[in-house]
């Protein structure tokens, strides 16, 4: 996943410096904030003065700060805004946060994923907010006559040092007449008063009255809802279908098929054809369409090899996907099949293959773990209107900046006729990062020349594809006589991804070192989710460190910190990917919370790991017991390096959540297929971890600096899956290598 | 079709709909109350959650020619701004990550508190286990159930 990672300071300012009101697809304000002045906010909408691009002021104070990247739950409705007003110097309780229009040139790349939308935007919003005080001072210092200089700010208020003094609201209007100034100077960390101070969530009041925020929850008058019947299996495609039933019942406008992509479209990297023909059921109302879709009477057919062409960073590449229909239990045999094949050198240092012939111990181990659903708790959906000369789109969704070069080219309209929305997700976790079912409902829309909203079922969703690969990998540790390890290991593979990031730890930290990777092709389509791969290889790669910290005789947590102590003192080969002193200081916090090895916690059954992606480190000690004859997490001690952490307690939320989700996906989540069917599809059958599963505590500790904010949302996720192998290995003395965990113990 | 006089936060409401269509797909899509969630659509995980003569149920999979005169109350109507004391101790404690699972966390939370004033943490486990949090805040959904119940 590629995406710019530094918005060029100047550019931005000078794009901010564009005009730009738009569409205001959500009000939201603070629950401390007065009630009165969220009213008056509402009403002001003539009123404000633009600054910055990010920002909006009234004559009456009242602040708005613009938030540039779609909400699924990582919080950047308050966290963003947070940055801003930390900068500007505003009242929080001034402060109104609405979600931006999609505009690529003013805000960016506008991007929700890769646990990079406060590490994005740390620098522009900062700036945003830091000129457009900037921008005010000078204005008073014209009003006043006096030197900019000479004028402080505190809260919204602007003062001289004879007395004068203003609100930023009474010099607003004329602040945005100036220039956005080039060069603002930021804070220093020690300063800060608004960032690292918890703010509550500045939606939370609408979420919990049930306001509508999602794109399920989008409507426009004439409306219609529709749906997709898309073929039953991977490696299926429509034959023929009859829907004179279907269109004889109640309320519904028409039954038909059609095509996602043109035959020779090019698909950008993110362009994803799970399917590319299907039937689309449009109605009044979604149970209607509902019960007509069942009315289909549809034949289906194999749909052979496909080859589709990518429009790629290196040009137009073509692919061809298989036909074949795939059977979880073969794709395991054929994973281990490929595992033994010569594989593609990632990375090698030393001399490995010496190393383990003069090893005194080998230690080989493989991990196995299955597709897996993302299952947000808001389904796909989206709006879409497509008209004759214009296009609007709005719903769910984590990359609007990547819909919108596929748009113009499905739709044959210019970039500047199609208008994006977005409104807040029910969930991510890089499923919609993928737009397909936004291309979808545009297509209909196109159709049937009507404001259409195309709703998932849960079923639909959940047999899509989009999941997690499946994946598999192999560890080897050499050890010598004196069981120090020599050598190291890791050959990965999956379906259709190779999950290895051979530059990951441990390797800078073992003298001969090889990582190894294969892939298989496949038409059951996959995309990130949480953390790609390493939240398989986190999985692996910590429990296996723990085995080989025993038969090493160490401690685990001083194993790990051994090997980083030598990756920081004495690195072995150069593109290390992470930093090895944060990596041990998460350790060490982890250490000292847990009260690891401490005799008071000796009794307990407690799993390590820890791991670094995102650009951040992160660890946990879970601590395990049998409950009801069934292994139990009770309790969690998490330890987080995301540098700076821009609003504490949403951040613990996050980290909390994380465990939950790494517990839930270890034990239970699996997407099996038979004969290219899924064989789950709806949460009777695909385990979700429920209020009674999730531990009783889970206390979450950040390690204190002033690095920039790295990666939140994914860091904490992948080690929760070792950690949990480990205290597995604890609690019931049998070693867990296949995922899900619990469905391993069920066969043993 | 069929019509249906149906009581829903103190208000009757006039709906002509399919005796077998669910309340959900009654309030979303006929009444314009989009607060009650589509989640599964087969009682499995709670996101549709609304109160049935105060009592918990997935509106998901009840027919709206089973609701009779019994009063439906919605997350729309549980208070007038979000005041409702399991409303405000949601706020309170931040429950929310993405928000969709909440209207129906709630609803079942407050029906619960409604029968159960003082749950213990395993009654709020097995009350709430039909409730699923994709994102995973059960702790705070339980530590706010328990500040509710204090109120
Ligand atoms: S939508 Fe009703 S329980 Fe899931
Ligand atoms: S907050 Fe996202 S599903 Fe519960």
């Amino acid at each position: 996943m590629k995406i710019q990672k530094n918005i060029d300071r100047r550019s931005f300012l000078k794009s901010s410096a564009l005009a730009g009101g738009g569409m205001m697809l959500s009000f939201s304000w603070f629950s401390e904030a007065k009630a009165a002045e969220k009213v008056e906010a509402l009403n002001l909408a003539d009123q404000w003065s633009e600054l910055a691009a990010y920002i909006k002021i009234t004559p009456d104070n009242v602040v708005k700060i613009l938030v540039p990247n779609p909400e699924f739950g990582q919080n950047v409705m308050t966290s963003l805004p947070m940055m801003v007003a930390e900068e500007l110097d505003v009242d929080w309780k001034d402060v109104v946060v609405e979600m931006g229009t999609h505009d690529n040139v003013k805000y960016g790349p506008q991007f929700t994923g890769g646990s990079n939308s406060v590490r994005m935007y740390w620098k522009p919003l900062r700036n945003a907010g830091a000129a457009a005080r900037q921008m005010l001072i000078e204005a008073a210092a014209q009003t006043w006559g006096v030197s900019a200089t000479e004028i402080t700010t505190k809260a919204g208020v602007l003062s001289h040092s004879s007395g004068k003094t203003a609100k930023y609201g009474e010099m607003a209007a004329k602040a945005a007449t100036l220039t956005v100034p080039k060069e603002v100077r930021l804070k220093a960390p020690k300063d800060f008063s608004i960032v690292r101070n918890s703010k509550k969530n500045t939606e939370g009041l609408k979420v919990v009255t049930g306001k509508p925020l999602f794109g399920m929850d989008y409507r426009v008058d004439g409306m219609l809802i529709a749906m997709i019947q898309h073929p039953p299996a991977f490696g299926m495609k429509l034959k023929s279908f009859d829907a004179t039933a279907a269109k004889k019942m109640p309320g519904i406008k028409d039954v038909f098929s059609f095509k996602l992509y043109d035959d020779g479209f090019e698909q950008a990297g993110f362009d994803t054809r799970t399917f590319n023909e299907m039937i689309a059921i449009v109605g009044n109302s979604t149970w209607e369409v509902m019960n007509a879709r069942k009315k289909i009477n549809a034949q289906w057919e194999a749909a052979g090899d496909l080859k589709e062409t990518m429009m790629g960073r290196g040009g137009k590449t073509e692919k061809i996907v298989p036909g074949r229909l795939e059977t979880t239990s073969l794709q395991f045999e054929l994973m281990a099949e490929y595992a033994k094949k010569p594989a593609q050198q990632l990375r090698k240092d030393g001399d490995p293959e010496a190393a383990f012939k003069n090893a005194a111990q080998i230690i080989e181990r493989t991990y196995n773990a299955p597709f897996l659903a993302h299952n947000t708790m808001e389904p796909m959906n989206f709006f879409a209107h497509v008209e004759a000369d214009k296009a609007l789109v709005a719903g769910p969704i984590q990359a609007p900046g990547w819909m919108e070069p596929t748009l113009i080219k499905l739709l044959n309209l210019p970039a500047d006729k199609i208008e994006i929305q977005m409104t807040r997700m029910g969930g991510g976790f890089g499923r919609r990062a993928y737009a397909q079912y936004a291309y979808e409902a545009a297509r209909i829309s196109q159709k049937m020349k009507a404001p259409i909203h195309l709703i998932y079922t849960r079923e639909d969703d959940m047999t899509y594809g989009i999941y997690r690969p499946m994946y598999t990998a192999t560890y080897r540790a050499a050890l010598d006589v004196n069981k120090n390890l020599i050598g190291f290991h890791v050959i990965g593979g999956g379906i259709p991804e190779n999950p290895v990031h051979a530059n990951r730890f441990p390797a800078g930290a073992v003298d001969n070192y090889l990582a190894e990777g294969w892939e298989i092709p496949s038409n059951i389509t996959i995309g990130a989710f949480r953390a790609p791969r390493s939240n398989f290889n986190a999985a692996a790669e910590q429990s296996f460190l723990d085995e080989v910290a025993e038969a090493m005789g160490k401690d685990p947590i001083q194993m790990r910190l051994d090997l980083l102590k030598r990756a920081k003192e004495n690195p072995v080969g150069k593109n290390n990917d992470y930093d090895a002193s944060r990596y041990i200081g998460v350790l060490e916090l982890l250490k000292e919370k847990s009260g690891w090895g401490k005799p008071e916690n000796a009794g307990k059954k407690r799993g390590v790991a820890a791991y670094f992606c995102h650009a951040s480190y992160a660890g946990h000690v879970v601590d395990m017991v049998m409950r009801d004859g069934q292994p139990y997490v009770e309790s969690v001690t998490s330890a987080v390096d995301c540098g700076v952490v821009v609003n504490p307690d949403a951040a613990r939320n996050m980290v909390q959540g994380a465990v939950v989700d790494g517990i839930g996906q270890s034990f239970y989540g699996a997407l099996t297929h038979k004969d290219g069917v899924p064989e789950q599809n709806n949460f009777h059958n695909y385990r979700m971890i429920r209020h009674n599963e999730a531990p009783k505590k889970i206390d979450v500790h950040f390690v204190e600096n002033d690095i920039d904010p790295t990666g939140l949302g994914e860091p904490p996720f992948p080690p929760v899956f070792g950690a949990v192998a480990n205290a597995l290995f604890k609690t019931t003395g049998k070693r867990y290598y296949n995922q899900p965990f619990m469905s391993e113990q069920s066969k043993s | 079709m069929a019509k249906y006089s149906l009581k829903i936060n103190g208000k009757t409401q006039q709906v002509d709909v399919d005796p077998s269509t669910p309340i959900l797909w009654v309030l979303r899509d006929h009444l314009n109350m989009p607060g009650t969630k589509f989640g599964c659509g087969m009682a499995m995980c709670g996101a549709c959650t609304v109160h049935l003569d105060g009592n918990a149920v997935r509106s998901c999979s009840l027919p709206v020619s089973a609701v009779g005169k019994s009063a439906i109350t919605t997350i729309e109507g549980l208070s007038a701004n979000g005041t409702h004391p399991v409303q405000k101790a949601w706020l309170e404690h931040d429950v929310a990550q993405c928000g969709y699972c909440q209207s129906g966390q709630i609803m079942s939370a407050s029906a619960l508190l409604k029968s159960n004033p003082n749950p213990t943490d395993e009654e709020i486990d097995a009350y709430m286990s039909g409730n699923i949090c994709r994102c995973g805040t059960y702790l705070r959904i339980k530590e706010a159930i328990k500040a509710a119940a204090k109120k």
